[in-house]
């Protein structure tokens, strides 16, 4: 028995078996699913911030369901906070480095076939920096207020309001 | 220059960025970045000044099509003030903020909320204004609650709620815009509405943007976030707050739409002169009654933002003559840019004085002008400049703006503005007199200077004071002329759209 | 017609909610209700009657594209302003966790500190 179904068996951290098996056979089709809508972001609806939030609410999935160890293990805060910046420094390079062609945000790519992956220039490489930078950040959101929030709620049980100063 | 005026948003945006990413391997760093940063944009903005007026097509994209930025005399003047005051409170921070943890992320949004500001001054995009004025708004809030402590946070989440209905307000009016015109950008919104005429909707809109950016500005009825959010914030952040932030977002983006978008107008002017008269009086009085060092300067500020409001508000008047129109607007934007000076002088003077004492409180403190000379002679500059007294440049600019309205025709605005002058005198004798003057108490015996990196921006901002009272024609003239001639010259910004 | 006057209400109900509601909580549901009715209101402006997703499909003509698609810029809009929805609404969320930390309650009568 390897280490994940010892994870699915075991039910004193997050829910129950039959939640945890589903979510083990949906989640590769979630990832795989929001990085198709990142990457064609400009040829098809979506782009880089729809398709982060669809990565996103896969590892949100994944804590729900198997609590906030595995979550964590996936992405720890540091990673979180790690892919967060260095997504958006990517778009701002993106940005920058269009002072190539000689302006802000110029297309330096080609423009490419239409229809096809490498297609738009640019579009597709910021499309990506965003993907990242909101896959980080909405996990991150999503870590910080429910561990944090914990925190409070047992330090805040049982105990008497603050007099007033 | 002018092929790297995007610039002035991008380094600090990916500045902001680059600091968290190097900050995990040292916390040292992200001092330097913040002072590298302010620094260049210091230097860029000085340099702007002597550029003639521009447009800049972002990735090449033709207006209106694109987004447009626009460089014309008034923006570099706004530039100027922004980043010069944000290299100041940063040289400031670096002792001040020392106390207070997480240093690495207090620059990142410091820097954020630079990245915003400039962004607001430099477009000619109506939606890039309001997604810049959102991201600085943002950065403020946390700024504001950066201490965490009980009053930081309710402060914070007031200006929160607040900022949120303005913000709501603002993009209200741009959809109303687009809807009726198809086009956000600026100079194209312009000579539709030229077309269009003051229809009701339109009147609507100008309802919607006097609220949103009102509140951003805090004229009064729009005023209650301000005397809470800035004396919570930490020191520079109050000097950054008051000195520029509600001029970047509030009494910037009224000037750009009001003259040159929606043109000059009756009610508009009325509506303006009214806020402004009130901001003054209310403000003013508020402001006598306070025991807290900060709240005095916060409500002054109100009262300060007032005077701007008034000019602006006899500038939009289309009656009035083109000398007046002129002699007002000069006497707003020179009152703007001195306020920025003295006003985060005695904000970072307040954090110096409680960063020896560990004290705000206008009871506790008093006779420091022993014992922290520099602070006290910059304190004393500061609020003497503030109160209008001769040869320092807040004299100057109240007298063009009284002159102005007394000319026009206002003579009642004109008494306001002479008495609350008075008021202004009243509360910064008080002040001067409770922190500087009188008894020093026991418990404030062995007070020291403040740090070499807090009194030197004190020394800038106090020098600039004596400066631009003395050298008015020689300094700063051409500029507010050209500022000016921007703002009152329409036809000039609607020709930006065929890259004039 | 009648769904523009409905982003009204929305818009009129999300103010009522900030203003008359003293759980913390509440007021910010009714910021972030206001927010929406002006993203409903935004995307009706770009409305057509019939339209077509503003996406250039293979096969398909630029003319039929310029007859019938909607007005993408609304979308582009409403897009952006979702994302400073979120950023606005996690600091708020945030904060109000910090002050429940401090205040032990959610009641904004009971927090009253400051007398702005």
């Amino acid at each position: 028995m390897d280490r994940l179904e010892q994870e699915i068996k075991d039910t004193s951290k997050g829910m129950t078996t039959i939640v945890k098996t589903i979510v083990r056979f949906v989640m590769g089709i979630i990832v795989i699913f929001g990085a198709y809508v990142v990457l064609y972001g400009h040829v098809t609806p979506g782009g880089g911030f729809a398709g982060g939030v669809i990565l996103a609410s896969a590892y949100i999935l994944l804590t729900l369901a198997f609590g906030k160890e595995m979550g964590l293990r996936k992405m720890s805060n540091r990673w979180a906070s790690l892919l967060d910046n260095s997504g958006a420094l990517a778009f701002v390079i993106v940005g920058l480095l269009g002072f190539g062609g000689g302006y802000f945000f110029y297309n330096f790519l080609g423009r490419g076939e239409p229809f096809h992956l490498f297609s738009a220039g640019s579009i597709l490489l910021s499309n990506i920096a965003i993907g990242v930078k909101v896959t980080a950040s909405v996990f991150a959101i999503f870590m910080t207020l429910s561990i944090f929030g914990r925190i409070i709620y047992k330090a805040a049980e049982g105990e008497e309001p603050e007099s007033e100063e | 220059m002018q092929t790297y005026y995007p610039l002035f948003t991008a380094i600090p945006l990916a500045a902001a960025f680059l600091n968290l990413l190097l900050s995990k391997i040292s916390m040292k760093v992200s001092d330097y970045i913040a002072f590298l940063v302010t620094g260049i944009l210091a230097v860029m903005s000085v340099k702007m000044l002597f550029e003639a007026p521009f447009i800049y097509a972002v990735g090449n994209w033709r207006p209106p099509f694109g987004i447009l930025l626009v460089s014309d005399g008034l923006s570099s003047l706004m530039l100027v003030v922004i980043n010069v005051i944000g290299l100041l409170a940063v040289i400031f921070s670096f002792k001040y903020m020392a106390t207070y943890t997480a240093k690495p992320k207090y620059f990142s949004l410091f820097m954020l909320m630079i990245a915003g500001m400039n962004g607001v001054v430099i477009t000619g995009d109506m939606f890039n204004l309001y997604v810049f004025l959102e991201i600085a708004s943002i950065a403020s809030y946390a700024l504001v609650g950066f201490g965490t402590g009980k009053k930081e946070l309710e402060a914070s989440f007031k200006y929160l709620i607040l900022g949120g209905v303005a913000s709501t307000a603002v993009l209200f009016g741009i959809a109303f815009l687009y809807s009726m015109t198809g086009t956000l950008n600026m100079p194209d919104l312009a000579q539709q509405l030229e077309v269009i005429g003051m229809t009701k909707t339109v009147g609507f809109v100008v309802a919607l943007f006097i609220m949103g950016f009102g509140l951003k500005a805090s004229a009064v009825p729009f005023h209650a976030w301000l005397p809470d959010a800035h004396p919570s914030a930490p020191a520079p952040i109050s000097a950054m707050l008051s000195g520029v932030l509600i001029k970047a977002l509030g009494i910037y983006t009224i000037m750009r739409i009001m003259f040159n978008i929606v043109g000059k107008n009756e009610l508009i002017s009325a509506i303006i002169m009214f806020l402004g008269a009130l901001s003054m009086v209310i403000g003013g009085l508020l402001a006598i009654g306070q025991k807290d060092f900060k709240r005095m300067l916060a409500y002054s500020s109100i009262s300060q933002m007032g005077y701007v409001l008034i000019a602006i508000g006899l500038a939009l008047k289309p009656g009035a003559e083109l000398v007046v129109a002129t002699l007002a607007l000069i006497g707003g934007l020179f009152h703007l840019v001195n306020h920025a000076v003295f006003k985060s002088l005695l904000f970072l003077a307040s954090g110096a004085v409680e960063y020896r004492t560990g004290t705000r409180d206008l009871e506790k403190l008093g006779g420091l002008i022993k014992k922290m000379p520099v602070t006290g002679a910059a304190t004393a500059i500061g609020s003497l400049s503030i109160a209008g007294i001769p040869p320092f440049n807040g004299f100057w600019s109240k007298l063009i703006i009284i002159l102005a309205l007394f000319r026009g025709g206002y003579w009642i605005y004109g008494t306001v503005g002479v008495v609350v002058g008075f008021i202004t005198l009243i509360y910064f004798v008080m002040l001067q007199k409770e922190v500087l003057f009188g008894k020093l108490p026991e418990s404030l015996s062995k007070v020291k200077e403040a740090p070499f990196t807090m009194v030197l921006p004190l020394v800038i901002l106090a020098a600039l004071c004596l400066a631009m009272g003395i050298g008015y024609m020689a300094i700063e003239g051409q500029l507010l002329d050209s500022a000016a001639s921007a703002l009152l010259d329409k036809m000039a910004y609607m020709n930006y759209l065929i890259g004039g | 017609m009648v769904l523009y006057f409905l982003s009204m209400v929305m818009l009129v109900m999300g103010l009522y909610c900030l203003i008359a509601k003293k759980n913390i909580v509440k007021k910010i549901i009714g910021i972030v209700i206001m927010e929406y009715s002006i993203n409903l209101f935004l995307v009706l402006v770009g409305y057509r009657h019939g339209g077509i997703a503003p996406i250039l499909m293979k096969g398909m003509q630029t003319e039929e594209l310029v007859q019938k698609g909607v007005d993408p810029l609304p979308q582009a809009l409403v897009l952006t302003s979702i994302v400073i929805g979120l950023g606005t609404l996690a600091l708020m969320v945030a904060l109000c966790l910090r002050m429940y930390e401090k205040f032990k309650t959610f009641d904004m009568s009971k927090i009253n500190t400051l007398k702005g």
